[in-house]
């Protein structure tokens, strides 16, 4: 039987195979904090961490995550990387609908463990495949920035 | 007005459990509405804001406040609010006062308290107001008091929870015994199903899904979710659809321009049904034709609805900005008293106008009536929302304008032609709420088609800020629909006004260049609202700094007031085009009048927000289509703004002191399109006629020189 290992936890997997991990977070262990926005990988809204990396979990099976450590915003929210990011999103009021947000709060706290210090460019790049219809990019950009500084 | 119908205080607030409870029809969608509603309360009442909540909007106790719709919000449901608590706060006072047997000019409000000044008599004012009598009335003229400014740091509702994904949408409700469900989507919206081929059918009934039918309407529900996704996908490859004619391809503005048109004049923003349509200039010193083809919303969730049928009764959770007029038509769809359906709202995602929340949660109903006792939660799929949503309509805006000796405008003749903003699901003559909803197209119902009529309201649909701001002596407005276009169409951000602003506003640009007058001066000359001039005035003190004149590098103006009645927004874009034909934007600065602030940075959270929206819009979005459909079904064919291509933005926002606020939700797009059209006119010398502005645009018009 597939185990993923999810928010520092092993979990037996029981939802068929083919399951994408996103459907597996969200209908099996009720981790809703995963959004799914197309299916299609190509919005962001699903964003999870895969080790340290950032990755869109709506079309992957789950089972290609065997053997990495799965974090999702509710994992996140027990770290101090993640914590800071929280709160400097909250700082400068990134989020209108809040949809896109949780996907781009996974998404910098990866460039804040993978990159350390990066710059406005940089995160604007890493940050292209996750789409905001509200128009939040500018704070978001801004809360990148102040969690780099690390005063959120 | 929201207090004709609901005149009652207790109709807009409530005292329950020790905390204060507000009441609106209108629907919190992103633009914080509920943030700027407990404010205003806060303010009102001097009461800390936690204390406050805002209940659920819901049909039967709510009040029905229409749709939340047009920046309208803070306005009608705000200004009611507020005149309800000054109300219960002059009331609340009084009744102090004679409890304590002393004079109401003794008596100070401050944080939750009545305190008695000279004895240490006080009592807390959500007691009082638990007290005030049921048949208080709202008085009109209730004074206000005056803004507190230490509430603006107040984080918006909900903040917190969105960043840590706690937020509850639609889509993450979990309901005992709750079934999945997606539709299978017929090529175009009249398709008629004519078999499904039996195998894959009993193959999914053999694997637990059930299959609801309708005529044409066809849907999966069961478990587990994904279960459910491959379902509706196999059973779709298992139906054989007959799309009559298909949908109408070519080009959309021929289209248009050749068929029969709803023609009226358009006078002080008011279509007349009873005056001749004006003369056209012949021989105009400027004229041209703007074209905005049909955009999507393209809300970021897929609509979703939750839905539960039980003894008789519909219950719906859904994200439409319009309770009242959905439960209304859902009723009439499926001959049910509207009392036996209750609509109540539940957060979705941004949808920027109607989408296809309305359409979601009737097709939920359908399923849920189908399976009674079970609660069912209906998503659409990316590709549901891109091809079956209500999307902004074409439009082609024709100008043509004579000047004066000083270059100055002294005649305009505008006309605004293309299909309805109105596809809202309203109960209306002909069934017109049942009509507009697209499942009933598909059903075995007898529903008369939809014909969609002029709205004649001020500044409405196609004719919104068609009315130019400027002063021009001779303005000759007609608005054109032209009805039956290929694409279902409604509402979508700022109707009307993104075309027409983006039409005025190019011909005032090449205007003011003909005149060889600055393009923020050459407006000045035509306003006369001073607060518009000391808008443009602030935006050129914003601009002390010269375009940046490199290489393919140029400066866009423009100014527009939203319906010429609500916020006022000067943008000067600085972009480059560049060697790939692909606009970059550098920076956007942006000044605005919203009259008096009650959520500073929610204002410019709206302001920021509409500008890349607009941005989005200007360069890279349009639906396109064949015969069988919608082609452009995912992000990847309909494209929008990526992070990559966000400018720098600054914006001021002149205090309007003590004129009254003002909804800015939709002031900035409009201005925003037109600014970048006029920066790559200034950058290139190329002037575009047809949104979108992309590289293809430019480097065909670049051909064309
Ligand atoms: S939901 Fe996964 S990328 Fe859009
Ligand atoms: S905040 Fe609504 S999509 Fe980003």
């Amino acid at each position: 039987m597939l185990k993923l290992r999810i928010n520092g936890q092993l979990r037996a997997v029981t939802s068929a195979p083919d399951t994408p991990l996103a459907y597996v977070l969200r209908d099996e262990f009720k981790l809703k904090g995963t959004k799914i926005g197309c299916g299609l990988e190509q919005c962001g809204a699903c964003t999870v961490l895969a080790d340290d990396e950032a990755v869109q979990s709506c079309a992957t099976p789950a089972a290609v995550f065997e053997g990495r450590a799965i974090t999702t915003i509710e994992g996140l929210s027990q770290t101090p990387e993640g914590k800071r990011v929280q709160q400097a999103f909250v700082a400068q009021r990134a989020a209108q609908c809040g949809y896109c947000t949780a996907g781009l709060v996974v998404a910098v706290t990866s460039l804040l463990r993978t990159q350390g210090a990066f710059d406005r460019a940089t995160a604007q790049t890493a940050l292209r495949g996750h789409l905001c219809r509200c128009g939040s990019h500018p704070r978001v950009l801004a809360a990148a920035e102040a969690a780099q500084k690390g005063d959120g | 007005m929201s207090l004709t119908v609901y005149p009652f205080v207790r109709d807009w607030l409530r005292v329950a459990q020790g905390r204060l409870v507000l009441r609106t029809g209108k629907v919190d969608i992103g633009q914080r509405i509920s943030t700027a509603l407990m404010r205003i309360a806060a303010e009102e009442l001097s009461l800390p804001i936690d204390r406050i909540d805002v209940a659920p909007v819901r049909t039967g106790d709510s009040p029905d406040e229409g749709i939340t719709s047009g920046s309208n919000s803070i306005q009608q449901t705000g200004q009611a609010q507020r005149l309800a608590c000054a109300t219960a706060r002059g009331a609340a006072l009084l009744r102090a006062a004679e409890g304590f047997g002393v004079d109401v000019a003794a008596l100070d409000l401050a944080e939750g308290l009545v305190r008695h000044r000279g004895s240490n008599k006080q009592i807390s004012v959500l007691d009082l107001l638990s007290e005030l009598a049921d048949d208080l009335k709202v008085d009109p003229e209730a004074p206000s008091r005056a803004l507190n400014t230490a509430l603006g740091d107040a984080p918006p509702r909900g903040l917190r929870a969105m960043v840590e994904g706690t937020f509850a949408y639609l889509h993450d409700l979990e309901r005992p015994g709750m079934l999945h469900a997606r539709i299978v989507r017929p090529p175009v919206l009249d398709a008629v199903l004519i078999d499904i081929d039996p195998d894959p059918l009993h193959r999914a009934q053999a694997a637990g899904l059930q299959i609801i039918r309708d005529g044409s309407f066809l849907a999966v529900a069961g478990t587990p979710e994904w279960a459910v996704v491959r379902g509706a996908e196999k059973l779709s490859a298992a139906c054989n659809w007959d799309i009559g004619t298909g949908l109408e391809t070519g080009d959309v503005f021929e289209v248009m321009a050749e068929r029969d048109a709803e023609r009226l004049t358009v006078v002080n923003g008011f279509p007349e049904t009873s005056l001749r349509l004006p003369e056209p200039i012949e021989t105009p010193d400027f004229e041209a034709t703007f074209k905005r083809p049909y955009t999507l919303h393209g809300a970021l969730a897929p609509s979703a609805a939750l839905a539960e049928f039980k003894a008789g009764q519909l219950e719906i959770l859904t994200h439409s900005q319009g309770i009242y007029p959905l439960r209304d038509s859902i009723a009439d769809s499926l001959a049910m008293a509207p009392e036996d359906v209750v609509v109540e709202h539940a957060p979705g995602s941004g949808c920027y106008g109607h989408n296809a929340a309305d359409d979601v949660a009737f097709e939920t109903a359908l399923i849920a009536r189908a399976l009674p006792d079970r609660p069912v939660l209906l998503k659409y799929t990316r590709a549901d929302e891109h091809a079956r949503e209500p999307v902004g309509p074409a439009m082609a805006v024709s100008v043509r304008a004579s000047l004066d000796d000083e270059g100055e405008v002294a005649a305009l003749w505008m006309e605004a032609r293309g299909d309805t903003f109105r596809g809202r699901p309203r109960a209306g003559p002909n069934r017109a709420g049942a009509a507009r909803l697209a499942a009933n197209r598909a059903r075995d119902a007898d529903i008369p088609r939809f014909v969609p009529e002029p709205n004649m309201n001020r500044h409405a649909g196609l004719h919104r800020n068609l009315d130019p701001i400027y002063a021009f002596a001779d303005k000759r407005l007609v608005k054109a629909l032209v009805p039956d276009l290929p694409l279902r169409s409604s509402a979508l951000r700022c109707l009307g006004a993104t075309a027409n602003i983006l039409a005025l506003e190019s011909m005032m640009d090449s205007l003011a260049g003909r005149a060889g007058a600055d393009p923020i001066s050459y407006r000045q000359r035509h306003l006369e609202d001073r607060r518009a001039a000391a808008v443009l005035d602030r935006l050129q003190d914003m601009l002390k700094r010269p375009p940046f004149l490199g290489e393919g590098a140029g400066r866009g103006i423009a100014y527009a007031q939203y319906k010429n009645a609500m916020t006022r927004v000067g943008v000067a874009v600085d972009l480059t085009v560049q060697e790939c034909g692909a606009v970059r934007l550098d920076h956007v600065r942006l000044a605005a009048d919203a009259g008096r602030v009650v959520d500073a940075d929610g204002l410019r959270a709206q302001l920021e927000g509409g500008v890349l929206q607009g941005a989005s819009w200007a360069l890279h979005e349009e639906v396109h289509w064949g015969p069988s459909g919608r082609e452009t079904l995912d992000w990847d064919s309909y494209p929008v703004l990526r992070f990559d291509e966000v400018p720098k933005i600054t914006i001021e926002v002149i205090g309007g002191g003590d004129a009254p606020s003002v909804g800015a939700g939709e002031a900035s797009p409009p201005p925003t399109v037109a600014a970048i059209a006029n920066g790559i006119f200034a950058a290139t010398g190329l002037r575009l006629y047809r949104l979108p502005l992309n590289a293809d645009a430019i480097m065909t018009a670049a051909l064309q020189e």
